[in-house]
């Protein structure tokens, strides 16, 4: 259980977050705190985060807007010269944060990520139009609208260019051995709680 | 000659009716100009893409992948697996590479395998299309078909992320790599230099940051628009649909006068082929390639 690491979130991000063991071996050269495409937006970089992690501030990173910032465009884990695989860790904080219900509310990365995976997990294949809706009415009807009103144009233009189609609506693609692929995917959850002692949440 | 085989991974945005269903288009006239046959892996499913860590988690997204590849191992044996989407590649590469250094996490790979009926030996090998056209067929194979040289086209060969890190094409740089410059040579065209060239795009957080990925967006276009690009050139599915679809928002927002195609690698090599706009997947740009349709639709 989680509980156990109260004291020494080091450890705690070890066992529990995906590639977590490598947190330790940062030697804060700052490098990667200039590498993030969105870094303006970035409270805490990742050079920070893994300061604050050995620092034991759990609150503080786990409740953090900023992993949430990371586009996966790969130019730290390139550039860090202990060769620390940092998308990794930042998607690993961020997925551990959120299956611990610790991750902001309705950051929208995070909504996304969520729908996204929905989507996909169901039928084994994006289905991109039941997607951008979800995407659009994640804050409700009246927003919804909106939303889709203001990218109506794009839309349009895609479906014109058969780049979008609307008879996903009634299904669209799939692969044939869905109930094989839910029942995989819920194993592999319920190893990875297990080792992670996530069952509870 | 005999064809060359490939177990092939399409992936969710290539499919018929998606938002990449031109490249793929295009890509199947390609091959068959090349000798190239690619065989679709049965019953494929989604990699995870790059945003799916965040409910996902570890071992159910690397279990995705795993099934592709266990479906590959199955079904074509001894073929290697090809992507044409960078974030398919990725995924499968990085799942392939994790699986073989770890073996319980192989361990418990299978055991996840097993409900739907599979198991992984992890032999597949993981190329990149890029890959196999420049190490397979090179350069002298892929000039051989061009029938209609693109003269007079500037083109911005915007890389972005995905294929060029954190694997990349064997050989390249990651801040400056080469081959998308030289693969516009290849096809007659010019490339031109400017500094977007693996600038990230925002990826999937287009759509969960608009504000911020337009930025980025931005930047790109207006770059390729400064140093004299007609077209800007890519071979990333997402890159091509956020610098594409973006362009009329940031001009709605930002009073900008963005028009600029953005078009795929085999898109070019299509048209320089000989193939017709249809066969190139020009019928699918929400902003016309019309120099390309000019040439064409050239007899
Ligand atoms: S680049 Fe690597 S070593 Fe340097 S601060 Fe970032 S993670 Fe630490
Ligand atoms: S992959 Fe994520 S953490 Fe790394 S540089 Fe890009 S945005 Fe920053």
């Amino acid at each position: 259980m989680t509980a156990t690491y109260k004291n020494d979130f080091l450890k705690e991000v070890e066992a529990n977050v995906e590639d977590g063991q490598w947190v330790k071996m940062c030697m804060q050269c700052g490098v990667c705190a200039g590498s993030c495409p969105l870094g303006p937006h970035w409270q805490h970089s990742p050079q920070k985060i893994f300061m604050m992690i050995r620092a034991g501030k759990r609150e503080e990173v786990l409740t953090s807007d900023s992993m949430w910032m990371c586009t996966s465009c790969y130019n730290c884990i390139v550039r860090c010269p202990r060769k620390l695989p940092i998308t990794h860790i930042m998607h690993g904080l961020a997925n551990y944060a959120h299956r611990l219900g610790l991750a902001p509310k309705g950051q929208p990365t995070r909504e996304i990520a969520k729908l996204f995976w929905d989507n996909i997990v169901k039928t084994g294949r994006v289905n991109e139009l039941k997607f951008s809706l979800a995407m659009y009415f994640k804050d409700g009807f009246g927003q919804g609208v909106k939303n889709a009103m203001a990218m109506q144009g794009i839309g349009l233009g895609l479906m014109k260019a058969k780049r979008l189609n609307p008879m996903e609506m009634l299904g669209g693609h799939t692969c044939k051995d869905k109930g094989g692929i839910h029942k995989m995917i819920a194993k592999a959850r319920e190893i990875e709680d297990r080792r992670k002692g996530l069952s509870g949440h | 000659m005999s064809k060359k085989q490939y177990a092939f991974y399409p992936g969710c945005s290539s499919q018929k009716g998606a938002s990449a269903s031109n490249f793929l288009t295009s890509i199947g006239v390609m091959c068959e100009k090349l000798d190239i046959q690619l065989n679709e892996i049965p019953d494929w499913n989604c990699c995870g893409a790059s945003i799916g860590y965040g409910e996902g988690g570890e071992l159910p997204r690397l279990v995705l992948s795993a099934r592709n590849l266990a479906l590959a191992e199955r079904e074509l044996p001894g073929q290697e697996m090809v992507s044409v989407c960078p974030a398919c590649w990725l995924s499968s590469r990085e799942t392939v590479d994790r699986l073989h250094e770890s073996e319980s996490l192989l361990a418990e790979t299978n055991e996840a395998l097993k409900e739907a009926g599979l198991t992984l030996k992890n032999e597949v090998k993981q190329r990149h299309m890029v890959e196999v056209l420049i190490e397979d067929i090179g350069w002298e194979g892929m000039k051989k078909p061009v029938v209609k040289p693109l003269e007079g086209l500037k083109f911005a060969g915007y890389v972005g992320c995905q294929t060029n890190r954190p694997f990349g094409i064997a050989g390249e740089s990651f801040e400056n790599p080469q081959y998308l410059d030289k693969m516009v040579e290849m096809v007659g065209a010019e490339p031109v230099k400017y500094d977007q060239k693996v600038t990230c795009c925002g990826g999937a957080l287009a759509f969960s940051e608009p504000d911020k990925s337009q930025a980025q967006i931005r930047q790109i276009v207006e770059s390729a628009y400064d140093h004299g690009a007609d077209m800007i050139v890519t071979p990333c599915q997402l890159c091509q649909a956020n610098v594409e679809i973006y362009q009329s928002e940031i001009n709605k927002k930002k009073g900008t006068k963005f028009n600029m195609p953005v078009v795929y690698y085999s898109q070019l090599m299509t048209v320089a082929y000989g193939g017709d706009a249809k066969q190139a997947g020009l019928d699918g740009q929400l902003i016309r390639a019309e120099q390309l349709e000019k040439i064409a639709s050239k007899k």
